[in-house]
């Protein structure tokens, strides 16, 4: 086999090609290409219905695209998970309540081929205190850090969290995502949905904006934040070198479609300065836009869905 | 603190790490999953403390001596009442897969290693011990009350056939667990369970050739009590067998059918 050639640190952590789904007629996913590097942590970010929760599930194996493929560093998902390289922490629910914390540990990691010692595992996560309470009897924050804590019993490669921080108050937040950090320091990756931007700007490398089941931006923070400010210019031109455009100060991106030029602009006067003198641009107008504006345009969700931010 | 205990990033490397043998079944779970049941009164009260009161009740009738193929009366409702409480106690084992449904928990395992053949391994196990215990706590009931009379061997015998028998029930039981979306699984398939015990002739004899009798042969538990008794009896009829078959193939059918559509997110 010639597969044996490939080096671990070349498999992408997450591969998805061509990836869709469908729910009967409807189109959840309606093709996704993305790439994961191993070490990144990446934020799914996009309205509700977007699809994240729904490649989620394709990356995890708990649903089957209807078409393309997915790859966990290079195996099946459900390989990759035998192999203990996929966990998942979820908002609510996969515990049993009248289990205690520490059994539940136990049989989680009796399941795996190899796993961190438990009381280890425990400790991590600082719950040995509470080992022998019935998860019935946690609070909310200690059934999420027992969660959190058996998901990372067999050391996974891949990390993922759906809406993490749903229901933790502005501490919890932050306490949650300073150890998810920490943890992804080791060389974790770590892929998380959520559907704020302060979130995904502030702990993710790379946001990954999901609207409708399609990528409609990724990039590093700061990229998808430039997309969502400043300023957008439209004109007719005929003859224009784009790049002399793009490489104006405070350009963002750089559209042409027929005669139709778009452009994102932190500086709108230097672009339109250049397009009115050197150019035949016409009909030219400049559109302001604030973030939420910009992201809910963005991620086509100034319809119905988000009826409170419109 | 957590820096000591991290392992190098290539532990990450996939050709490091290895798949458990058996699917992820073992020990561990198994015994957590028995004590889970075992800490659970509501299950311990009608598996266990339920069979008996019926055997004492029903038991101590009139003619309790009278001769029944290689035993007496009381032998025959010591071992129809066995059979009862193991197949309700297999029963509920089944079923708690609608409570693990219910609180997100069979999600939870499909995210790791465990293969489905595994976690219907432990449950047939689990239903299966617990199913003993019910067996033996009610024999233990019939050789303290000192009625029931049979050879050893008939004795043995008959309780390991009806170990087997209530495998049939432990189906049902996920199959039940799977249908009904809620922790209520349990209070359908107790009053169920009773109602295909009146018809199997579990709880009193049914003449036989009446139009009772042939309406109850076509019932779930007719098959497998008559299985189960007949070693004591000395009388396997090929309608009982063929009930049970029957019976088995459309609750596992049914239970693997469910199984297979279970996506439900929680």
């Amino acid at each position: 086999m010639t597969s044996t050639t490939l080096l671990p640190t070349r498999r992408a952590a997450v591969s998805l090609a061509g990836v869709t789904k469908n729910f009967g007629s409807v189109p959840a996913v309606r093709g996704i290409d993305l790439e994961i590097h191993p070490g990144e942590v990446v934020a799914f970010l996009g309205p509700n219905g977007a699809g994240k929760t729904t490649t989620i599930d394709m990356i995890l194996g708990l649903s089957q695209p209807t078409s393309g493929e997915v790859r966990v560093l290079g195996l099946t998902p459900r390989h990759a998970i035998a192999r203990g390289l996929v966990s998942a922490v979820m908002q609510t629910g996969g515990l049993l309540k009248d289990l205690t914390v520490a059994e539940t540990i136990a049989y989680t990691a009796s399941l795996f081929a190899d796993t961190r010692p438990v009381a280890e595992v425990l400790d991590t996560a600082g719950i040995t205190a509470i080992a022998n309470r019935k998860v019935a009897k946690c609070s909310g924050g200690e059934q999420q850090r027992l969660r959190f804590a058996m998901a990372l019993l067999s050391n996974p490669a891949l990390l993922l969290l759906d809406e993490p921080t749903t229901g933790m108050d502005v501490e919890g937040r932050r306490a949650f995502w300073s150890s998810i950090r920490r943890d992804a320091a080791t060389g974790r990756t770590v892929l998380f949905a959520t559907h704020y931007l302060e979130e995904a700007d502030a702990y993710a490398d790379r946001i990954v904006l999901i609207s409708q089941g399609r990528i409609v931006a990724d990039g590093s923070g700061a990229q998808i934040k430039a997309l969502a400010s400043g300023r957008t210019i439209r004109a007719c031109v005929h003859d224009v070198d784009t790049a002399a455009i793009a490489s104006i100060a405070g350009v963002d991106s750089v559209n042409l479609a027929g005669d139709q030029l778009t452009v994102h602009a932190g500086d709108s006067d230097a672009v339109a300065r250049y397009l009115l003198n050197q150019t035949d641009a016409a009909d030219l107008e400049i559109v302001t836009k604030g973030i939420e504006e910009a992201f809910l345009r963005l991620t086509g969700s100034n319809d119905k869905t988000d009826g409170n931010l419109r | 603190m957590t820096t000591t205990t991290e392992r190098p990033a290539d532990h990450f490397d996939p050709d490091t790490r290895r798949v458990p043998p058996m699917g992820g079944f073992n020990a561990t779970m198994l015994g957590i999953e028995l004590r889970r049941m075992l800490r659970n009164r509501r299950t311990i009260i009608f598996t266990l403390v339920f069979p008996i009161a019926l055997f004492l009740a029903f038991g101590s009738q009139d003619g309790w001596d009278t001769s029944v193929g290689r035993g007496n009366v009381a032998a025959y409702v010591m071992v129809s009442m066995a059979f009862y409480g193991a197949a309700l106690t297999a029963a509920a084992a089944g079923a708690m897969v609608a409570v693990e449904r219910a609180q997100g928990w069979s999600r939870q395992l499909r995210l790791t290693p465990l293969s489905p053949t595994a976690y219907i391994a432990t449950k047939a196990l689990l239903a299966l011990t617990l199913g003993a215990l019910a067996i033996v706590v009610v024999n233990l009931a019939g050789v303290i009350q000192g009625r029931a009379s049979m050879d050893a061997g008939v004795w043995v015998a008959s309780a390991l056939l009806t170990l087997v028998c209530t495998l049939v029930f432990a189906a049902l039981g996920v199959f039940v667990g799977y249908l009904v979306p809620s922790e209520n699984a349990m209070q359908i398939l107790g009053p169920g369970l009773a109602l295909f015990a009146f018809l199997g002739n579990v709880f009193i004899p049914i003449t036989q050739g009446t139009l009772m009798w042939h309406i109850a042969s076509f019932t779930p538990m007719f098959g497998v009590a008559e299985i189960s008794r007949s070693v004591l009896t000395d009388d396997l009829p090929w309608y009982a067998v063929l009930n049970a078959m029957v019976w088995l193939a459309i609750f596992v059918a049914g239970a693997a059918w469910r199984m297979s559509r279970d996506t439900a997110r929680v």
